[in-house]
């Protein structure tokens, strides 16, 4: 029997699970594993397979995206108490961008074949937790309109 | 209540229509864009005071007068001090002018941040672009009169690392174990090692007691309007949240009506506004 006590706190005290309920989270635990990376280390490049996401622990994550002749641009970053990833929920399951520990970082992964896997088996846990990502990417596209318009540049006529 | 520069200096000059002559002793530039002048009286040596967040009209002789917050310290009375972005005709030549030119100043004019009221609160000041400039005096008021407050948090957002104002006081306000400063920008790349992303983002992650908390808010408008629902969201209510608005501000004395918002002139009335009294107002697109 796999034992899941370690990553059943770990997931309990992530404020992206909180409030599950007690099973559910027994159960997301039995897909969890704890990472850690060092400050630089890529977590994982775009167009690699997505079969994780990762909720931050400890540390900082800037997600990258790479354009040829530039040099690396940070779209965002994740600090503790967040999650990153989601391209595992959406075919072709490849992700779309970079993930860079900009410090050193503890992150729990969870694996998306075994989530998928579970999910199947019980509908209602991926209702739960399609819940909890849903505000998540509401946010981010938010928070992305935002830098999209540059609020803080000169006004038109003046560029 | 204790009187603190915060109140002193509210009342309007003896004439607020005609502009003094000033002489500008400093020239610093901030940014590509933004540059510091320091102003002295060209007559007399009376010290200037002023309430934090409160604005001058700068009149530049033969160009113009424009709306300029003081971003000095209120207890420096010895000299008037503005960060300017060239944004237009008037600050373009404000920028022009050299250490010993003479401008016009008119003021200081406006409502101030309410600091008398956040005393014993945790403050959230939270500031975008050159809109820190406004809140700079408030801060130096809340650190020089530091045991008057719970909590004081600064969180600053910019357009890239080049664009961050007041770099160097950002780092020593960071230094201190009784402030802390948090500071995002839109866009980087790797070499910048600080949180990308909007400021509200920095909000959520501050650790302080929303509960009794009081926000000082002050940048681009479309900013404040996303600040505000972040803070309702952590448990900061909107009679404990001032905003700093701004507005085509001429006479600054209320008689013009340029500056005209909804039934409040932004030059008198404001320009610094409790949320809860101008909510209605802050998405009429047409205001």
């Amino acid at each position: 029997m796999v034992k899941t006590g370690g990553m059943y706190d770990l997931l309990a005290e992530h404020p992206f699970f909180a409030g599950m309920d007690k099973g559910r989270m027994e159960v997301v635990a039995g897909c969890a594993m704890n990472e850690r990376f060092e400050a630089g280390q890529y977590i994982f490049h775009e167009g690699e397979s997505a079969d994780k996401f990762y909720l931050v622990r400890h540390g900082m994550v800037a997600l990258e995206f790479h354009v040829p002749g530039r040099e690396q641009t940070v779209l965002d970053t994740v600090h503790k108490g967040e999650i990153f990833g989601w391209s595992w929920m959406v075919s072709p399951y490849t992700w779309s961008f970079d993930a860079r520990a900009v410090e050193l970082c503890r992150l729990v992964s969870l694996d998306a074949k075994c989530l998928r896997g579970k999910f199947d088996a019980d509908n209602s846990l991926g209702y739960d937790l399609l819940r909890r990502f849903i505000p998540v990417m509401a946010e981010r596209l938010s928070a992305a309109r935002m830098q999209m318009i540059d609020m803080y540049g000169q006004p038109p006529d003046r560029k | 209540m204790p009187a603190t520069a915060a109140t002193a200096a509210t009342a309007l000059p003896a004439d607020p229509m005609v502009p003094v002559p000033y002489r500008i002793t400093r020239v610093a530039r901030e940014l590509s864009d933004t540059f510091t002048v320091d102003l002295v009286p060209a007559r007399g040596k009376a010290p200037f005071r002023f309430a934090p967040g409160q604005f001058n009209m700068l009149y530049v002789y033969g160009v113009g007068e424009v709306p300029i917050s003081i971003s000095g310290d209120p207890a420096d009375g010895a000299r008037v001090r503005h960060t300017i972005r060239a944004v237009g005709t008037v600050t373009d030549a404000l920028r022009r002018l050299k250490k010993g030119a003479m401008v016009g100043l008119r003021g200081p004019f406006g409502t101030p941040w309410p600091l008398d009221l956040t005393e014993g609160c945790d403050v959230l000041i939270i500031g975008g672009g050159v809109g820190l400039a406004p809140l700079r005096p408030a801060i130096y008021e809340v650190l020089n009169n530091r045991d008057r407050y719970g909590k004081v948090c600064l969180f600053y957002g910019a357009r890239t690392p080049d664009d961050i104002l007041f770099r160097g006081e950002l780092e020593k306000w960071r230094g201190r174990f009784d402030m802390f400063v948090d500071v995002t920008v839109d866009r980087a790349t790797g070499r910048w090692a600080g949180p990308v992303g909007v400021v509200t983002q920095l909000i959520r992650r501050g650790g302080f007691d929303a509960y009794h908390a009081c926000a000082l808010v002050c940048g681009p408008e479309v900013m404040m309007r996303f600040a505000v629902p972040t803070l309702n969201e952590i448990g900061v209510a909107n009679d404990r949240i001032f905003v700093s608005m701004e507005r085509n501000m001429k006479c600054a004395v209320g008689f013009c009506g340029h500056c005209q918002f909804g039934g409040a002139f932004v030059c008198k009335d404001g320009p610094v506004f409790r949320y809860d009294t101008i909510s209605k107002l802050f998405n009429v697109r047409e205001l």
